[in-house]
């Protein structure tokens, strides 16, 4: 049986993220009492991912919309921070907007073809869908085409060149992922999302009570794909440099595996997800470069025999509380 | 756009579509049969091209690796189903997905351990290596030919396999509704690992065939098996027919919108708009297509599923 788990624990689901964004929070002040420059920039790529995660478990979670096409959002979210630069445009509130209302306008679109269809199909319309993203990109000539488009500079903000300091980059993205958290939570909390919620248990009882869930469903979707799309323009600023790998369907796959890693259905989940994910990624790759071979069994035992990621484990942890069946 | 150029790109479509169809027959009836979706079919196409290359170089000679890197793709296929897939049949699509995602990322990487990330090459036979004279001034090679007639002939037995004999009907009667045909005391599990191999060997096959054209190299299926994905989708799951289809449609429309996008799209723009936007919407288009049957036909062009 399948459950949401949004009620069990609500001192954890509380405590949990409000330590992992203390955590966060710390870390410039650890990065600069031991002079360690990458350790801000590879927290910062931590929190950019957990944005992009959060929106994928907002979806995934709740809703049991498994999409395969999530690093679409994130390359169009990076690409329109990248065009617009290309343009001489570097101002940030207009490329944000920009990027977020892009994304949001691709996931309305696809989303509106992707929800008629269920369960499989869906996962391979999407996954199809995040395709022809990147093989439009990768035929984007005037911007690199397959090799890419080097973004001169990070976004201004009303002219003045604040995120160019890492520092200040940092606590931005940092206070990005907390109001999105917020956010998703608030969704999740309200009517809306209860319907949500209500049509990944069971389609037939909401129709019975006279709720069609595409609407719901299709809105939902283009929050995601909007949330996705910011986390793609604080990419491009992060690296200053924009791809069409972002939207490589081996991305989509990573993202889902962030949200798995960390537990589905928690939002607090995929952000430790994606830190657990990306510290593995920087371990292994360090030990081999075929780190792949490794983490791919890896991958297999945690769906075989870790059920409710590290969520789940964290619950069982404490004596007591009803872990994850 | 010339004649011959339009011969040469529809039968180079054709095989194409040819190539889709021998990998999507696998996806489509393991589907079909067990619900299980199986990413990890692309690195069966990967795998039987880099065991074709390898038996090449063991024994010289082209259809000794032919027959061996097919046993080779199906004792493969079996290991994967035994080691890995037989957990995954009860667990929902997302585990499923990810597990496999798991095997990919290390067959791809494991390949490139064991044969390096530059592409290798498979030689084609002699007897295949000349090429037909199609019209005055156009050759075209016998090999891309022989590609064609034999997945044609392999879908005819395909064909004939599942529409005509009796472990045909048990696997369309396990497309149509697996409970019952359990229910009726057949060994679905015995008849998935048939379904299962069978389908592995005809993806391997794939990439032996197109290992001479391609050269075999990691990653290979992946683009592959997204376009194996449209294929079934576009054709409805479960069934062969529509597979078959579905993949020479995919193959044609994808090759014949490649060469010609960008000559269509000038009659409307200027020239060097046209060479922007040609090629996008030329890669674009099979999914536009997709998203165009799901759109009217949700469960694509010839549904097996009941209900």
């Amino acid at each position: 049986m399948q459950h949401t788990p949004m009620s069990p624990a609500p001192r954890r689901a509380i405590l949990l993220p409000l330590v992992l964004f203390a955590a966060f929070a710390l870390v410039p002040l650890v990065a600069y009492l031991s002079d360690d420059r990458f350790l801000m920039l590879f927290v910062t790529r931590i929190m950019i991912f957990a944005i992009v995660a959060l929106s994928l478990d907002f979806i995934l979670g709740f809703g049991a919309l498994v999409s395969f096409g999530h690093a679409a959002f994130v390359g169009i979210g990076a690409y329109a921070v990248g065009i617009l630069a290309d343009g001489g445009q570097f101002e940030g509130l207009v490329a944000f907007p920009v990027a977020i209302l892009t994304a949001g306008a691709f996931a309305l679109i696809t989303g509106a073809i992707s929800l008629k269809t269920r369960g499989v199909y869906f996962i391979m319309i999407t996954l199809a869908f995040g395709q022809m993203a990147y093989f439009t990109a990768t035929s984007l000539s005037a911007y690199g085409g397959d090799d890419g488009l080097t973004i001169w500079g990070r976004s201004t903000v009303l002219g003045a060149d604040i995120l160019s300091d890492d520092r200040s980059f940092f606590y931005v993205v940092l206070g990005a992922l907390v109001v999105c958290y917020l956010l998703c939570r608030m969704i999740i909390a309200s009517r809306f999302g209860r319907v949500l919620r209500a049509a990944k248990q069971s389609e037939t009882r909401l129709a019975a009570i006279g709720i069609n869930p595409f609407g719901y469903r299709l809105a939902a979707y283009a929050i995601a794909g909007m949330i996705a799309g910011l986390g793609g323009a604080f990419l491009a600023n992060h690296t200053e440099f924009v791809s069409p790998a972002y939207m490589n369907w081996h991305r989509s796959g990573e993202l889902i595996v962030m949200v798995m890693l960390g537990g589905m259905g928690t939002l607090h989940g995929a952000i430790l997800g994606a830190a657990a994910y990306l510290l593995l990624e920087e371990n292994l790759s360090q030990i081999s470069e075929h780190w792949r071979v490794i983490f791919g069994p890896f991958l297999i035992l945690v769906v075989l025999y870790a059920r409710g990621g590290l969520t789940g484990f964290l619950n069982r942890l404490q004596p007591g509380r009803r872990g994850d069946d | 756009m010339s004649a011959t150029l339009l011969a040469v790109q529809t039968l180079n479509g054709l095989q194409l579509g040819i190539l889709l169809f021998l990998i999507a027959a696998g996806l489509t009836l393991v589907f079909g049969v067990m619900d299980f979706i199986n990413l990890a079919h692309g690195v069966q196409y990967m795998l039987g091209a880099y065991l074709a290359v390898a038996f090449y170089a063991a024994t010289g000679s082209f259809w000794a690796a032919l027959l061996m890197g097919m046993v080779a793709a199906l004792v493969c296929g079996l290991a994967l189903e035994f080691l890995v897939f037989r957990h995954l049949y009860d667990r929902d699509h997302l585990d499923q997905v990810l597990a496999t995602f798991g095997v990919i990322l290390f067959i791809n990487e494991a390949v490139k351990i064991a044969w390096g990330s530059a592409p290798l090459s498979l030689p084609m036979p002699d007897i295949l290596s000349g090429s037909f004279v199609l019209m005055d001034g156009l050759l075209y090679p016998v090999y891309r030919i022989a590609l064609i007639v034999a997945g044609l002939v392999v879908a005819a037995v395909l064909y004939g396999l599942v529409t005509h004999t009796r472990i045909g009907m048990l696997v369309r009667a396990g497309a149509s509704n697996a409970p019952m045909v359990a229910a009726l005391g057949i060994n679905i599990r015995a008849l998935f690992m048939v379904v299962f191999g069978f389908g592995a060997m005809l993806a391997g096959f794939a990439g032996i065939l197109a290992a001479p054209l391609f050269s075999a190299e990691p990653g290979m299926g992946d683009n592959l098996l997204i376009l194996a994905f449209v294929v079934i989708v576009i054709g409805g799951i479960g069934s062969i027919r529509g597979a078959f289809l579905a993949a020479l449609i995919i193959g044609l429309v994808d090759t014949l919108g490649r060469s010609f996008a960008t000559d269509i799209v000038k009659l409307v723009l200027s020239p060097s708009a046209a060479n922007d936007v040609g090629p996008a919407l030329a890669s674009m288009l099979i999914y536009i297509l997709m998203a165009g049957v799901l759109f009217f036909r949700p469960s694509g062009l010839f549904p097996v599923k009941a209900g």
